[in-house]
């Protein structure tokens, strides 16, 4: 069982490493977006900090969602993905592979991104700390449930329909974690948000792969 | 005597169109199976109904007396299926290729293996290239490679001489003699003459 899933996770970073243009881009997209919005709302010190919670998850929510038709559309195109179906070990187990090596492509880098950007908009040593423990737990949300996404709408042509599809699922962990930074800067605690965002990744990591397991078996029959 | 694979009474619709019905048959250990017919006749959608990959509208798929649907991973470990695409990924070399779709199908290919297989496909060379820079009838040659590693009993293959020449044709049918002698199932299409002394059945889908 573990060989199977080393195998998948192994091919899917090193198809990135080889790939290094779509981490990037990706990484790219997410900085350029949240550094358009001190352009666009000025450069007011309280209005920039009042709103940075929110640009900052928004702006991984798009940059998520960027990277999502490719993971599964390129193995559809090259037959990779029939083997997958075939192999003995259960669907779902080679999904949740596949879900954690595009976390660590694509939500790994935005999580360390993410403090960074969070200064630019002047957010606190402590407010980053927490931004960055909502993102840690927010993230591989955001992979999980864009796994189902792009298991159902494999072999459309419709990047615009994965995002129609998933974002509104997005929107819990979103309220989340924003949440858990307006509460620290509010001078709360943002524990509550936090645990609830560790369930929710809970019941992905649960839920999520044996769905999308499904779509692609329909997907692809 | 025991009966390895049959498919019962199989139908297959696509879109609204029949494209088969009532297809019976047999493969024991050591035998050939080859599905012939014209282009559209379901050659392809039979192959991946035997394989698990699609339901059939009717009938049954059965491994040793029980629906292939019900064993799935344990039937999954007998098979081997190269239908259409290679499942060979452009962006890393035959051995990486090799390698970690061996590891994807349960069973870790050593690199000794992993050479043996590539030189006997006659690949030596192209071991560190990325797939992306190999010909065709070469990225053809490394997905048939998985042939000699994965250890599998039954063969599920789909058009596997296309785009490969003469000398590697040969190699193939050298290989599907081995597999054959050794106890092991081949279904497979093919526009090509196949010159299997083995006993060696037809289905014709019209």
């Amino acid at each position: 069982m573990w060989t199977t899933i080393r195998g998948v996770l192994i091919r899917d970073l090193l198809l990135a490493v080889r790939r290094r243009q779509d981490i990037l881009t990706a990484v790219l997209f997410f900085v350029i977006v949240v550094t358009l919005f001190p352009l666009g709302v000025g450069p007011e010190p309280a209005v920039l900090r009042d709103i940075a919670p929110g640009v900052v998850w928004v702006a991984a929510l798009l940059a998520t969602l960027l990277s999502l038709d490719r993971l599964f559309a390129a193995d559809l195109r090259d037959g990779t993905l029939e083997q997958m179906l075939l192999a003995p070990q259960p669907l779902a187990l080679l999904v949740l592979a596949k879900i954690l090596a595009h976390w660590i492509v694509a939500g790994l880098p935005l999580v360390l991104m993410a403090p960074l950007l969070g200064l630019q908009l002047g957010l606190g040593w402590e407010e980053l700390q927490v931004l960055m423990a909502a993102l840690l737990l927010g993230t591989p949300v955001l992979s999980l449930i864009g796994a189902i996404g792009a298991a159902l709408t494999l072999g459309l042509r419709g990047g615009v329909l994965i995002a129609l599809l998933v974002l509104p699922l997005y929107v819990p962990t979103l309220i989340l974690g924003t949440g858990a930074v307006e509460n620290q800067m509010a001078g709360l605690s943002p524990e509550a948000h936090l645990s609830l965002l560790g369930a929710l990744l809970l019941l992905a990591l649960f839920l999520a792969p044996w769905a999308a397991a499904a779509a692609l078996r329909i997907m692809v029959d | 005597m025991k009966v390895a694979l049959e498919a019962r009474d199989l139908a297959c619709v696509r879109g609204d169109r029949r494209l088969f019905s009532g297809v019976s048959f047999c493969v024991d250990a050591g035998e050939v199976l080859q599905v012939t017919g014209r282009n559209g006749s379901g050659k392809t959608s039979l192959l991946r109904i035997l394989c698990g990959l699609s339901a059939p509208e009717e009938g049954a798929v059965c491994w040793n007396g029980a629906d292939i649907r019900t064993l799935r991973e344990e039937f999954a470990r007998e098979l081997l299926y190269i239908g259409h695409q290679n499942g060979i990924k452009d962006d890393l070399t035959a051995v990486e290729n090799l390698r970690l779709a061996s590891m994807v199908g349960g069973r870790p290919a050593t690199d000794d293996a992993i050479d043996a297989a590539l030189r006997g496909m006659g690949l030596a060379g192209c071991e560190d290239i990325p797939c992306r820079f190999l010909s065709q009838g070469q990225k053809r040659r490394v997905a048939l490679c998985r042939l000699l590693l994965a250890g599998r009993r039954l063969w599920v293959l789909d058009e596997p001489y296309t785009a490969l020449d003469a000398a590697a044709i040969g190699t193939m049918q050298e290989t599907l003699h081995r597999h054959l002698d050794a106890g092991g199932m081949v279904i497979l299409t093919t526009h090509q003459e196949v010159a299997l002394s083995a006993r060696m059945r037809q289905v014709h889908l019209s």
